[in-house]
């Protein structure tokens, strides 16, 4: 799998006075994969990717890139591109002039970086827009752009912090579809820094779970949801009822719960409506919560109300053990 | 009802401005008319005499004086304004790019803020043992041997007068691009070494162009107050140069108000011009 042109992090550690923000991290992405990075706020995402940048020191250890190693360079020699969280649009320059930034502190000419700048918002589909300032343009509009000024640099890995977070829901939908294509069409590796375990599973290749400075599990986005390592990951992806169970922990998908005749009983605390299933929340006497999705159809033909007593049943075949 | 509810937030909101208007009314617009009206008055050696007559301007705009004191006026300004931007400029960005905690920003720049606790004519005076002939400055360069005599134009000079502008008036620029400067999303600098931009490229296409207004009310405050300002002409130059406001001080002294009126006048006339100027380049709007 290893081409040579990977991102690769080799003991990579950073700190901030006596503070570990990232531990040791060892880590392949894959050239030309969407790679979300996610976990909470202060686990050590967003240094991690700003070390990528350039825009963090690196405290130990090192980031090879395309089989060069890039942790002294400044960020404009990498071969990455950064789109800030909030955009970081020169309010003073016009969209085209914006885009075209990096080739005029080159010392390109006029009309050659406002040809190429022209490409590139043909690309983000704002070519209409390109005399107006950043501060005229909404924010789906205003991100296009970021995402055009840091195209222009033909970037090898575009590093995205939390690009969707200033977006409302609709549009957050709209253009991570938009992210996406255009990685493919782009063919360059994308890392994403996300808290948001619906980004992440609809946007990414692969998923790179942080908590605590250090990887909690890293693989594709099926796998991880689908067995994920620790306890710590089956809480954060979500959709896992974690289990204490004779012989450690487990965990089993929500969707996997049924209620039954037969099974553990358990008080009902919540139900919440979500269109197309039926989200019931109960407390087994264990004291363990237990999340149950259940079909729309098939919770209405007996609906249960909080405070009802019900069973709940799961085939063991689906039970799912946890490491940590 | 409606009508009537109108009609009272109407009155009230008059009466909300009344303060304001009063005020204004009694200390800026009734002044300022009253030395309009005074400057057509008529003069004689003993006594002043209300007209409507144009002699003091056209005896103002007629003598080469004028030419002389307004020109040496501007090119004090233009010095100082040019002095106090290079040094306040990198003042607000060393407090506002290089200093990191907030703290130690607050405390560097109340530090700046100490020359303002006494007052202007002291902080002038106190050049003058300083500058003088046998003062610290001389001495100090005729033991270090740099000089054999001691330099004459270090005090009572246009030097010493520019000098003094600068110490007294160089806080007014600091402040106000400091203010521009910090309401600078940091994460632009970061997107503009992204870009590629070395340290001085971020400084002339993202912090000079962002900073403009700040620089533009600095300038406003300097121009004005050295196109204004006559007593610090007269200590620093040891009543040697001359600049606007000295001739209007003059006149005073002479009991000619009629023509120092005028001459008032004109300078605020001039300097209104400058800001004119000066505001079609830049909008300081959103600074405001």
């Amino acid at each position: 799998m290893r081409t040579g042109y990977d991102l690769e992090l080799v003991h990579l550690t950073k700190r901030y006075g006596d503070t570990l923000a990232v531990r040791d991290l060892n880590h392949v992405f894959v050239k030309g994969s969407y790679v979300c990075l996610l976990g909470p706020s202060g686990c050590g995402k967003s240094s991690t990717l700003r070390m990528i940048a350039g825009h963090e020191d690196v405290s130990e250890g090192s980031i090879v890139l395309d089989g060069q190693e890039v942790s002294n360079l400044p960020p404009a020699q990498r071969g990455t591109a950064m789109m800030f969280q909030n955009y970081a649009l020169f309010p003073h320059l016009s969209v085209r002039d914006n885009v075209a930034f990096s080739l005029r502190m080159k010392g390109v000419d006029k009309a050659a970086r406002h040809a190429r700048a022209g490409e590139l918002l043909e690309l983000v589909d704002m070519t209409h827009l390109a005399d107006r300032l950043p501060a005229q343009l909404s924010g789906g509009q205003q991100q296009r752009v970021a995402l055009a000024r840091a195209l222009v640099t033909q970037p090898k890995v575009l590093l995205l912090d939390e690009p969707l977070s200033a977006l409302d829901p609709f549009l957050r939908i709209r253009m991570r579809t938009e992210l996406k294509k255009l990685q493919r069409e782009l063919g360059i590796t994308f890392i994403h820094v996300t808290h948001g375990q619906d980004e992440a599973l609809a946007l990414a290749d692969e998923i790179v779970v942080m908590n605590n400075a250090v990887i909690e599990q890293a693989g594709p986005a099926r796998a991880v949801w689908a067995s994920p390592r620790t306890e710590f990951v089956a809480r954060f992806i979500g959709g896992h009822n974690v289990l204490a169970l004779s012989g450690g922990k487990a965990t089993v998908r929500a969707d996997a719960v049924t209620l039954a005749e037969q099974g553990l009983p358990a008080t009902v605390l919540a139900v919440e409506y979500q269109g197309a299933s039926v989200a019931v929340t109960s407390k087994l006497e264990t004291g363990d919560e237990v999340l149950a999705l259940l079909p729309e159809d098939q919770f209405f033909k007996a609906p249960k109300s909080p405070g009802d007593a019900v069973r709940l049943a799961w085939d063991d075949r689906r039970l799912h053990r946890l490491e940590a | 009802m409606a009508s009537r509810l109108t009609g009272n937030r109407h009155v009230l909101g008059w009466i909300q401005a009344l303060p304001l208007t009063v005020v204004l009314v009694g200390f800026l617009i009734a002044p300022i008319a009253m030395i309009v009206a005074v400057s057509f008055w008529g003069a004689t050696e003993f006594s002043i005499y209300p007209a409507f007559q144009f002699d003091n301007y056209e005896f103002l705009f007629s003598s080469p004086v004028t030419y002389r004191v307004f020109g040496a006026t501007l090119k004090y300004a233009l010095i100082t304004w040019a002095l106090t931007l290079v040094i306040g400029f990198t003042v607000a960005y060393f407090l506002a790019f290089h200093v990191r905690s907030l703290t130690m920003q607050i405390a560097l720049f109340l530090i700046c803020t100490i020359p303002f606790w006494t007052s202007n004519i002291i902080r002038m005076i106190s050049w003058i043992p300083f500058l003088g002939r046998n003062g610290i400055a001389n001495q100090t360069l005729i033991s270090w041997g740099v000089i054999d005599e001691p330099l004459e134009w270090l005090l009572y000079s246009d030097f010493s007068v520019i000098l003094a502008f600068v110490h007294l008036y160089t806080l007014f620029m600091v402040v106000p691009i400091f203010n521009t400067m910090m309401r600078i999303d940091k994460s632009l600098l970061e997107a503009a070494r992204d870009n590629g931009a070395s340290g001085f490229q971020t400084l002339v296409h993202v912090i000079i162009p962002l900073t403009k207004p700040g620089i533009m009310i600095g300038t406003i405050f300097v121009v004005t107050l050295v196109m204004g300002d006559f007593i610090t002409v007269r200590f620093m130059s040891g009543s040697q140069r001359a600049n606007v406001g000295r001739l209007i001080s003059n006149d005073i002294g002479l009991l000619q108000y009629p023509s120092a009126a005028a001459t008032a006048v004109v300078l605020l006339c001039t300097v209104l011009i400058v800001i004119a100027t000066l505001l079609r380049f830049v909008n300081i709007r959103k600074e405001l």
